[in-house]
């Protein structure tokens, strides 16, 4: 469960409003919103890589607004990706199974079961640079899975996707929540994508709550 | 200086845009022609059997020798304090950010001599006296390589700050979802992905170390077969006349500029190849 409660942020002449809302345990929440209405800044603020001025932020029931966004467990990705590019495909896969220390074997067993469910088996060894955007997506999303997060935030994951990519990125997530059970947490702009995906959906504007709904 | 190894989009070229793009070249090819002039000059003017000779030279050998040891000294200082200062600068908030940016860009800006005179002064403080009673520094070799690092570094500073902003900091904030400590994510994602930054910075470093002369005239003074590096040689030469040994010795630190930017670029195709 995420739960924000009366979150504010001052940010140059930007400003998140008291903002105060829950995401059940399990839900696939969207969070929508125009360019510049602060859902990446709130995104932010959740996987801890920002401080509000005011507020809390309750992971699972816990006051996690002071944790480092290590101890957060919430698998953050970002509209691009954002993978390693000094390593390949594998590497970034395994990332935090490296960090967590574990064995060689446990690595490779869970990074190829990983890769095969989320169909980029086949790319293990390839360079980022080299991947589509469809594929980059992927890996983000295998990388951030194997960390084993209780949560996962996706900021406008499929914003940069061809129409048959997004189509089946869209299938992807879909099947992903539902084996995993876990809580999203879901960034965009687009409300074909909102309805498509979210159990509960939630509008900012101007930094503000515009609504907020289930479906 | 590393942006040639860059790729540019460029935009194809029409008929029309013919003049434009010859007087651009005019402009910018005059440089190019002033740059192989003055090597040709050089190459024309030296007395080829004398660099020969210069490597019998016990005294000259000695500069030759003490020039590239100081500056993979000065070079490797200079990367191991621009990289924690320049991520400093480009990651992290704190007061006074400002001041310290402009601090860097003094040994930038000041005349070479007084960067000399100024280290020359610093070592007649209580201070600097203290650090003299166990290392002796002005007119010596220390003194040399700290005459080289002061310049060198905030080059390598400006280069890393340039190679960390390039770096989404979107890669960092993933790595720390993803269990790292602020310092696994700098060891296990930053560094790997500024190494063609920090292959910039060193390269830098060592070419403005090769180079330096007036703090080293100034701190280190030109001692021969003890603080004599390659530039003070030059001088040296220059001021009893010898100006065949003094383009000999040029052609020297032509060559072992030219080298290590050879070096420097093999290595930053080489760590491409891996992206």
């Amino acid at each position: 469960m995420i739960e924000f409660r009366g979150i504010r942020l001052q940010l140059g002449r930007f400003a998140l409003g008291e903002l105060s809302f829950t995401v059940p345990g399990g839900a696939y929440g969207v969070l929508m919103g125009t360019s510049g209405s602060g859902k990446t800044t709130l995104l932010e603020i959740l996987c801890g890589l920002r401080r509000p001025d005011s507020g809390r932020v309750l992971l699972m029931g816990e006051d996690r607004t002071d944790a480092p966004p290590s101890q957060r467990r919430i698998g953050y990705v970002p509209q691009d990706g954002a993978l390693f590019t000094h390593f390949d495909v594998f590497g970034n896969l395994g990332f935090a199974l490296r960090v967590r220390g574990a064995r060689k074997t446990e690595i490779r067993d869970r990074v190829d079961e990983m890769a095969e469910s989320l169909g980029v088996g086949h790319l293990l060894g390839r360079r980022v640079n080299f991947l589509s955007g469809g594929e980059k997506q992927r890996v983000a999303l295998g990388r951030a899975l194997l960390a084993d997060p209780d949560i996962l935030c996706l900021d406008e994951p499929l914003a940069a996707l061809d129409e048959t990519t997004h189509g089946r990125m869209v299938d992807l997530l879909r099947r992903v929540h539902r084996d995993t059970g876990k809580t999203f947490l879901h960034v965009t702009h687009r409300l074909a994508e909102a309805k498509a995906l979210g159990d509960c959906i939630v509008r900012l504007q101007g930094g503000r709550l515009a609504d907020e709904g289930e479906r | 200086m590393f942006g040639h190894v860059q790729s540019h989009a460029t935009i194809p070229l029409h008929r029309r845009d013919v003049f434009f793009v010859a007087a651009l070249a005019a402009m910018g090819g005059s440089y190019l022609v002033l740059i192989v002039a003055m090597i040709a000059a050089q190459l024309g003017y030296t007395d080829y059997p004398l660099l020969l000779e210069i490597l019998g030279d016990e005294r000259l050998v000695y500069a030759i020798q003490l020039s590239l040891v100081s500056c993979s000294v000065s070079t490797i200082l200079s990367v191991l304090v621009a990289v924690p200062l320049a991520y400093l600068l480009c990651r992290v908030r704190f007061p006074g950010k400002g001041f310290v940016n402009a601090v860097l860009d003094i040994p930038i800006i000041l005349p070479p001599l007084v960067i000399g005179l100024a280290l020359l002064m610093l070592f007649q403080t209580p201070a600097g006296r203290f650090v003299q009673q166990y290392v002796s520094v002005t007119y010596a070799i220390p003194g040399l390589v700290l005459a080289q690092f002061t310049v060198a570094c905030a080059f390598s500073v400006r280069t890393m700050m340039t190679a960390f902003s390039e770096i989404d900091v979107r890669r960092e904030q993933v790595a720390l979802t993803l269990g790292c400590s602020r310092s696994e994510a700098f060891s296990w994602v930053v560094l790997p992905e500024a190494r063609r930054g920090m292959v910039a910075a060193a390269t830098i470093a060592w070419a403005r170390a090769m180079g330096e002369f007036g703090p080293v005239l100034v701190f280190a003074g030109t001692t021969r077969m003890k603080t004599e590096v390659l530039p003070t040689a030059v001088f040296l030469e220059l001021n009893v006349g010898n100006l065949r040994t003094a383009t000999a010795l040029s052609l020297y630190m032509i060559v072992f500029s030219v080298l290590v930017l050879l070096l420097m670029r093999l290595a930053l195709r080489k760590s491409r190849s891996h992206d």
